[in-house]
C-alpha cells in the first residue's frame, strides 16, 4: 500500500513537471485520477513491459484523454516509456501528444481526446474478448463532465445489452468541468442511479483512497453478466493545495512560483 | 451493360460479406437497426455470434467497431450513408482514422435515389466528408461485380475504408473483377467528351454514350470506382485526349467526385470541367427516377452538356 502511495506521488510530481515544462496541459483532472491509474497499472491490470502487445493483456482506455499527463507519467513509472521523454510532453516531434496517440506511445491501447468516445471503444475490446473466449479485462476511465456526451449513454446501453462483465468503467467524479461545477454547468447527478438504471453493477468509492480503489476492482470482478462502473469521488487537483477543487486549474500550466510550491507540497506528502 | 439483370450494390455487399466471413473468421459486422436494408442480415444469419446490432446508435457503433479493430477484428459497420458518415463524423475521424484502425464503413442508400424518404435521408455530402480524412480510402462501386470487388479489396486494406452504396437495383455492367484500386475504368475512346462518373450513375452515363454514338458523337465514360486515392493519370489523359470534360455525381458538387477531379486538373493540366450533380441544394421526396430528372442526373443532361 505504501508502495502504491509512493508511486502515485511520483506520478503527481511528474504530472506537474511535464505540464510546467510544456507550459500547457490539464493538471486538475490528471491529479484527480493519479491514484486510480496507479492502482490500475501497479496492482490491477495484467500489463507489463514485456506483454504490451500480448492479445491476452488487460486493456485500458483513457476516455478523458486530456488527462494524458497522468497516463504518460504512469507509463513512465512502468518503464514503458523513458522518463526523459516526459519533458517533451506537448512539444513538436515528441511522441507525447496533448492527447494520447496509440500509434506513438507504447502501452497506449487507444487514441483518445474527443470526449465521449472511449466507452464504446472499450465495449468493442470487451466484445472481442468474449468472441475469442479470452479472459482479459477492459478498463475505461471517463470524466464526470465527459458523461454529458450522449455517446456515453449509448455505450452504457450496449455494455449492458451485451452483458460485458469483462468491462470495468470508472468515472473520475471530481465534480468540476471547465465552466464550473458539473452540477451547475449540466447536472449529471445522480451518476450512480443513472448507471444502475442502465443495468450496471455500481460501486461508489473515494477515488483518492488506494485501499478503496483496490477493493472496488476486486468487487468488480465478481459481477457476472453485467458491466461494472466505479464512481470514484475524487478531488480535482489532488495533492496541490492551490489547485484542489478549482475549475480554473482544468487546463492551465503553473508559473515558476506555482511550480515550486506545487513540487514542495508534493514532496511533503511523502513524509 | 445488361439492363435486364439489375442488382442493388447493397445486395452485392451483403452477399460478399458472407463469402468473406467464411474465409476470414476475424470479420465481424455491426449495424444500427437497418440490417434488412443494408443486407448485413445475410451475415447475421450465417454468423449470428459475429454480428452486433447496436440499435439506433451510430456513434456507439463506430466506436465499438474501433475497439474490436484494436483487438484484431475486421469490423464492417453498415447503415444508411447519412447516418454512417454524418452522424458519426467525429467518431470516424478521431476513433477510426486518426488511430488508423481496420474499420470498414458501409454507407448504403446514398444520394437522392433514396427517393420518397426525402432530404433528411438523402446523403449528398458523404464523399466530401470521408475523402477529407487522412488514412481513409473511399470506394464507390457501380454494379454487382464491382461491388463484390470493392468489398474484397477493402478487406485487403489494413486501415479504414468507406464504401458508398445505393438503394436501387442497377444494371450489371461488368462480367469480371478486373479492377485495380485507384485506377478508373475507361469505357470507349471517344474524343468528343469524357464523362467521369461513379456508382449507380455509371450505367446512366453508358446509356448516354450509346445514344450519342448513334447521333455521331463519340464520348468516353470513366468509371471512377475509387474516389480516394483518385486516379490522377486517367484524369490527365482524358483532359489531353478529349474536347470536353464532364463529371456527374449523385452527391453535392461541393467536395465530391467533381471536386476531386478539379483538384487534379488544377494542379496538373488546367482544363474546363462541367460538374453535374447536386448544386448546393438538398434533395426532396419523390420517386427516384423523377428526382433524377428533376435534378438533372440523367441521360438527357449528359447529352445536353456534351453538345452545348
Amino acid at each position: 500500500m505504501e508502495d502504491l502511495s509512493k508511486i502515485a506521488l511520483n506520478i503527481r510530481r511528474n504530472i506537474i513537471k511535464m505540464i510546467y515544462a510544456a507550459s500547457s496541459g490539464h493538471p486538475g483532472g490528471a491529479l484527480s485520477c493519479a491514484d486510480l491509474l496507479t492502482v490500475l497499472y501497479f496492482s490491477e491490470m495484467n500489463i507489463d513491459k514485456d506483454n504490451l502487445k500480448d492479445e491476452n493483456r488487460d486493456r485500458f482506455v483513457l476516455s478523458k484523454g486530456h488527462a494524458s499527463a497522468a497516463l504518460y507519467a504512469t507509463l513512465a513509472e512502468k518503464d514503458f516509456i523513458q522518463k526523459e521523454e516526459l519533458l517533451g510532453f506537448r512539444n513538436i516531434n515528441s511522441i507525447l501528444q496533448g492527447h494520447p496517440d496509440m500509434n506513438k506511445v507504447p502501452g497506449v491501447d487507444m487514441s483518445t481526446g474527443s470526449l465521449g468516445q472511449g466507452l464504446s471503444v472499450a465495449n468493442g475490446m470487451a466484445l472481442a474478448g468474449k468472441l475469442d473466449d479470452k479472459d482479459y479485462r477492459v478498463y475505461c476511465l471517463m470524466g464526470d463532465g465527459e458523461i454529458e456526451e450522449g455517446q456515453i449513454w449509448e455505450a452504457a446501453m450496449s455494455a449492458s445489452h451485451y452483458k460485458l462483465d469483462n468491462l470495468c468503467a470508472i468515472v473520475d467524479y471530481n465534480n468540476l468541468q471547465i465552466d464550473g461545477k458539473v452540477t451547475d454547468v449540466m447536472n449529471v447527478t445522480p451518476i450512480d442511479e443513472k448507471f444502475k438504471s442502465f443495468g450496471f453493477n455500481v460501486i461508489n468509492i473515494n477515488g483518492n483512497d488506494i485501499d478503496e480503489i483496490l477493493s472496488a476492482f476486486e468487487k468488480a470482478k465478481k459481477a457476472k453478466e453485467r458491466p461494472t462502473v466505479i464512481i470514484a469521488k475524487t478531488r480535482k487537483g489532488k495533492g496541490v493545495s492551490f489547485m484542489e477543487d478549482q475549475a480554473g486549474w482544468h487546463g492551465k500550466a503553473p508559473n515558476e512560483e506555482e511550480y515550486k510550491i506545487a513540487m514542495e507540497e508534493l514532496q511533503e506528502l511523502n513524509k | 451493360m445488361n439492363q435486364n439483370k439489375k442488382i442493388a450494390t447493397r445486395q452485392s455487399f451483403g452477399e460478399t460479406l458472407v463469402e468473406l466471413g467464411k474465409i476470414n473468421p476475424n470479420i465481424v459486422a455491426l449495424d444500427a437497426d437497418l440490417s434488412a436494408a443494408t443486407k448485413t442480415n445475410l451475415f447475421a444469419k450465417e454468423f449470428p455470434h459475429r454480428f452486433f446490432d447496436m440499435g439506433i446508435a451510430e456513434q456507439d457503433m463506430i466506436g465499438t467497431a474501433a475497439g474490436l479493430a484494436t483487438c484484431g477484428k475486421m469490423p464492417f459497420a453498415a447503415t444508411f450513408a447519412m447516418f454512417a458518415t454524418g452522424r458519426t463524423y467525429d467518431q470516424i475521424r478521431n476513433s477510426v482514422c486518426y488511430p488508423n484502425l481496420n474499420v470498414k464503413i458501409i454507407g448504403t442508400h446514398s444520394g437522392i435515389t433514396v427517393g420518397e424518404d426525402g432530404a433528411t435521408h438523402q446523403m449528398l455530402e458523404d464523399i466530401s466528408l470521408m475523402r477529407g480524412l487522412p488514412n481513409m480510402t473511399v470506394l464507390y462501386p457501380s454494379d454487382d461485380i464491382q461491388t463484390k470487388w470493392a468489398v474484397e479489396e477493402a478487406s485487403k486494406i489494413n486501415g479504414p475504408v468507406y464504401i458508398r452504396l445505393c438503394r436501387l437495383a442497377t444494371p450489371t455492367i461488368y462480367e469480371e473483377k478486373h479492377f485495380e484500386l485507384g485506377k478508373g475504368v475507361m469505357h470507349g475512346e471517344g474524343t468528343d467528351a469524357t464523362v467521369f462518373v461513379a456508382g449507380d450513375l455509371v450505367s446512366v452515363a453508358l446509356q448516354a454514350k450509346e445514344e450519342l454514338e448513334k447521333e455521331g458523337t463519340n464520348i468516353r465514360v470513366v468509371d471512377m470506382h475509387t474516389i480516394k486515392p483518385i486516379d490522377r493519370e486517367i484524369i490527365v489523359k482524358c483532359a489531353k485526349e478529349t474536347k470536353k470534360l464532364i463529371s456527374m455525381e449523385d452527391h453535392s458538387i461541393i467536395g465530391g467526385l467533381g471536386t476531386a477531379i478539379a483538384e487534379v486538373l488544377t494542379e496538373e493540366y488546367p482544363a474546363k470541367l462541367i460538374r453535374l450533380g447536386m448544386k448546393d441544394v438538398f434533395g426532396q421526396s419523390g420517386k427516384p427516377a423523377e428526382l433524377m430528372d428533376y435534378f438533372g442526373l440523367n441521360v438527357e443532361q449528359i447529352k445536353k452538356s456534351v453538345k452545348e
